[in-house]
């Protein structure tokens, strides 16, 4: 290992005399802040359109009966907004801040293999063109959800072909990415950091590096089975020929659980890098915190079927997934616990990372509590595949990995531009998306709760004020993101010329380099004590 | 800035609370059997839970959020770690699940027990409508969204119970225990039944139970509760609670009815009256795909208008339906289209086939009867 880093400290002498310009710059880029800016702008474009599938779905559901999009167009829309959102915003968005930050927080002058890290970042680019294109195709694009259950899924078009082949992309992408990140991680720490000093988020990535080298194949294995039923006449997902529909949902929500602590873990880093910088104290419970975040990790593995509750499971199947589903709900407290005791008798300032991380650590909480009321087994036979599910996972995913995110973004932007943001802008994004989410998730609580199904394009009347108020928050919601554009485009353009320290509060290595931070950093490791 | 946020959450909230006025459903549904009754009270107690530690942890949350800043000067304090805190915070936790899954279990138990049944009935999911067959009863029937297309294309004015509602119900008598086996024809389904307490879901090739008690006469609601593509929201689920009577005498119709439509699988029918019967079942089964015109939604649902199956010869020079012909297309299905063979009788098949081969733009000028359907069978 010792060797890698070595040829690649050459590589950076080497690159530090000429490195190319203009479009080649970012085409053959191995600097991990170049790519990390990638990562980040392609995460941002995929998040917009996803988010513009999104208020086509919920200007289908302003009112009872059809008015914009028929039936099969609808599926198409909720199916490739949540595989855009899923696998193009959210998951590329916290490999962009593992691009910038690792490297940064551990005082190692780039990742440990640049090549493949400008490899795992090009290989987005087809694989978007194969999703986005694929509404182009005869049929339209995959209609039968984001979760691609045969038989349905082998009854489509093309589309699905392309949406599985794309996957198969990312997850190569996935798994390399993690590779690079764990190497980076043990091998190039600055001499004097060990393990139990490194920053909580550097903690969080190299778990969800572990967790996305033993998911993603998983799911390429279950999306293969589906392409060879397709074409090749296998029959491991239909009955007719002795495999089994259910089986396929195993294997994917194998994957599929440890996928959404993949989305969240690194949110959690961002949320305890955050609320220390921003209440002048240091992270409460920094050990617990490790071992909690290692223990939802661990038991992420053994709860997949919580999302199977109603496929009829014999009883000691049901029994195990739900008491495993709400163990795993006590780690996971910890850390709301954690992130309180850090505020408590600190010095608290409000800039915008601080109010994205409070509203997280409040809204996620909500989701937290819904996910126990899905986990207890016979209240979920009545909410599985209602919309109170997409509440719950709205809460998690939206208020819990994507507003991280957008505090993240905040948070660091000064270092990456060398500009403050737009406080009053800043302040205006977060009070908009705040309000606007939750009149557009907290009603489907209710109407989930009252039996409203999930991926319907019409409901019945009962449900109709409901939808209208949700309708209203998702427009606004949606509106209120290009805010957020326009303060990161304000922020890249000029605005107050940040200090190294930026924060206050803030304590680590990337904040003892110059704002931006320059092309290449810590070429001669940094001491730590 | 802020006045302007507490006027919009105040607008917010006078519209949920205007809604929540209007009777609007804002939890699970009534319930009508033990199950569902357990289920509620399960859901609230953990719902009352949940509240209780949300207001305290908040609580404390936001007085430190009050009291804890900068502006008001307060100095930041040095502690990062308090063991016994952190332990306290790990296990009473622990304990209050283990206070929720004893309750749980229980409930687990009772949901899974389908022995002593009263009677079956066997459901069986299709795309896009619900068969039910009364076992050891005869009784056998498909079960059709009757919400109409103009309803839902807003061209009429919508019912109570708008999408809702359906052509043949299931029918249950009050204080028996229900066993249904579930399965589906085609993809997953589910079928669910909020007042019940009940959701199972169908899978094709599998055979699934489930029960339910109804003990109150009356008419309750679901719907299909698993993706099961383009009209995955129009197939509801509709059951009525009926006394015992009640039940007995609809049992009995439902088996004459089912004796007259077979007679007329005997007669000769002429071409204007299989046409016209062709289209009430066309209507009924057909159009959700092909659509009313025989257009289809190419390239998934193919049209019939000038399609080359539905032009072409059904029999043989022996006789026999021809493979790949328009009789064996719809006795057998191929790919998504299903098969109609167990869901309509020969008198359907034959007046949907002549139809179809004399409408929707075709006018091939054949007649298919009904007993050369039952000889093809
Ligand atoms: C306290 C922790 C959590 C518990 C106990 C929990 C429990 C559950 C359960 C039981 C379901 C299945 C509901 C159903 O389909 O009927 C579910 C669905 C879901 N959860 Fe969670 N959850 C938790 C946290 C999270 C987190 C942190 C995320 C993501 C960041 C998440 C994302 C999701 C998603 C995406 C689904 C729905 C997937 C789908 O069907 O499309 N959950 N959760
Ligand atoms: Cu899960
Ligand atoms: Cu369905």
């Amino acid at each position: 290992m010792s060797t890698t880093t070595a040829t690649h400290h050459d590589d950076h002498a080497h690159d530090s005399h000429g490195h190319p310009t203009g479009l080649m710059r970012w085409v053959k880029s191995t600097n991990h802040k170049d790519i990390g800016t990638m990562y980040l702008w392609f995460s941002f474009t995929m998040f917009l359109f996803a988010g513009a599938l999104a208020m086509l779905i919920r200007l289908e559901l302003f009112q009872p009966g059809l008015q914009f999009v028929q039936p099969e167009t609808f599926n198409q829309l909720t199916t490739l907004h949540g595989l855009i959102m899923i696998f193009g915003a959210i998951m590329p968005a916290f490999v962009g801040f593992a691009n910038w930050q690792v490297p940064l927080m551990i005082g190692a002058p780039d990742m440990a293999f640049p090549r493949l890290n400008n490899m795992s970042f090009w290989l987005l680019i087809p694989a978007a063109i194969l999703l986005l294109s694929s509404f182009f195709v005869p049929g339209g694009a995959a209609a039968g959800g984001w979760t691609m259950y045969p038989p349905l899924s082998v009854q489509g078009g093309m589309s699905v072909d392309m949406s599985v082949f794309a996957l198969h992309i990312l997850g190569v992408s996935s798994i390399v990415g993690s590779i690079n990140i764990i190497t980076t991680i043990f091998n190039m720490r600055a001499p004097g950091m060990t393990l139990m000093k490194m920053p909580m988020f550097v903690w969080t990535w190299l778990i969800t590096a572990y967790l996305l080298i033993a998911a993603m194949p998983v799911l390429a294995g279950a999306l293969t089975m589906l392409i060879t039923d397709r074409h090749f006449g296998t029959h491991f997902f239909n009955a007719a020929g002795g495999g089994d529909p259910v089986l396929f949902q195993h294997v994917f929500w194998f994957f599929g659980h440890p996928e959404v602590y993949i989305m969240i873990l690194p949110a959690f880093g961002i949320l305890s890098t955050i609320i220390p910088t921003f209440a002048r104290k240091p992270l409460f419970g920094y050990a617990s915190m490790v071992y909690a975040t290692a223990a939802i990790a661990v038991l992420s593995f053994v709860v997949w079927a919580h999302h199977m509750f109603t496929t009829g499971m014999p009883v000691a199947g049901q029994l195990f997934f739900m008491y495993s589903t709400m163990l795993i709900s006590v780690p996971t407290g910890v850390k709301v616990f954690n992130w309180l005791a850090t505020m408590w008798k600190g010095s608290m300032t409000f800039e915008t990372p601080m109010l994205f991380a409070v509203a997280v650590v409040f809204l996620f909480t909500i989701g937290g509590f819904s996910g126990l009321v899905c986990a207890i087994l016979p209240v979920d036979i009545q909410l599985q595949d209602t919309y109170y599910v997409v509440a719950h996972f709205h809460y998690v995913l939206f208020s819990g990995a994507a507003m991280s995110i957008m505090g993240g973004v905040y948070y660091w932007i000064p270092k990456w531009t060398g500009h403050m943001y737009d406080e009053t802008l800043g302040k205006w994004h977060f009070w908009l998306t705040t309000i606007a989410f939750n009149v557009t998730f907290f009603p489907m609580h209710f109407t989930g709760l009252a039996g409203m199904p999930r991926r319907v394009p019409d409901y019945s009347q009962q449900f109709a004020e409901f939808n209208m108020i949700s309708s209203l928050g998702a427009f606004a919601l949606g509106l209120s993101q290009l805010l957020f554009l326009y303060v990161v485009i304000k922020c890249i353009r000029g605005g107050a010329k940040a200090t190294n320290q930026v924060w206050e509060g803030a304590h680590g290595l990337e904040w003892t380099v110059a704002s931006p931070a320059p092309f290449h950093t810590f070429e001669t490791p940094p001491l730590v004590k | 800035m802020n006045k302007k946020a507490i006027y919009f959450l105040g607008m917010v909230l006078s519209m949920v609370a205007g809604s929540a006025q209007a009777a609007y459903a804002l939890n699970l549904h009534a319930p009508v059997t033990e199950i569902a009754r357990q289920i509620y009270d399960l859901h609230m107690l953990i719902v009352y839970i949940c509240l209780g530690i949300f207001v305290v942890v908040f609580s404390i949350m936001f007085y430190s959020l009050y009291k804890h800043r900068k502006s008001v000067g307060h100095q930041a304090a040095k502690f990062h770690e308090h063991h016994v805190l952190e332990i306290v915070w790990t296990i009473i936790p622990a304990l209050i699940l283990l206070a929720i899954a004893f309750p749980a279990t229980k409930t687990i138990f009772a949901m899974k027990d389908t022995t002593a049944a009263d009677m079956s009935v066997k459901v069986t999911g299709h795309q896009w409508k619900w068969e039910y067959e009364y076992l050891d009863k005869d009784v056998k029937f498909i079960s059709n969204l009757s919400t109409t297309e103009d309803q839902i294309n807003n061209r009429a004015e919508k019912g109570e119970n708008y999408l809702l509602e359906v052509d043949n119900p299931m029918v249950v008598p009050v204080g028996k225990k229900v066993r249904l086996v579930l399965t589906a024809e085609d993809v997953i389904h589910s079928w669910s039944v909020p007042s019940f307490g009940v959701k199972q879901d169908a899978i094709p090739g599998f055979i699934k139970e489930t029960w339910f008690r109804a003990d109150k006469p009356g008419t309750y609601r679901g719907q299909c509760s698993e993706l099961c593509g383009k009209n995955h929201g129009f197939m509801p689920i509709v059951v009525e609670a009926v006394t015992e009577d009640k039940y007995n005498e609809w049992i009995a119709s439902k088996q004459e009815a089912a004796k007259t439509a077979n007679a007329g699988a005997d007669k000769v029918w002429t071409k204007e009256d299989l046409i016209a019967n062709g289209k009430t079942v066309y209507e009924k089964n057909c159009a959700v795909c092909h659509q009313a015109s025989g257009a289809g939604l190419p390239p998934a649902f193919p049209a019939l208008t000038g399609s080359k199956i539905a032009n072409a010869p059904i029999f043989g020079a022996d006789g026999k339906y021809l493979k790949d012909g328009h009789l064996d297309r719809v006795l057998n299905g191929v790919r998504v289209m299903p098969s109609w063979k167990a869901l309509l009788n020969d008198v359907e098949i034959a007046s949907v086939i002549t139809y179809e081969r004399n409408a929707l733009g075709n006018s091939v000028g054949d007649v298919l009867q009904p007993a050369q359907v039952k000889s093809a069978r």
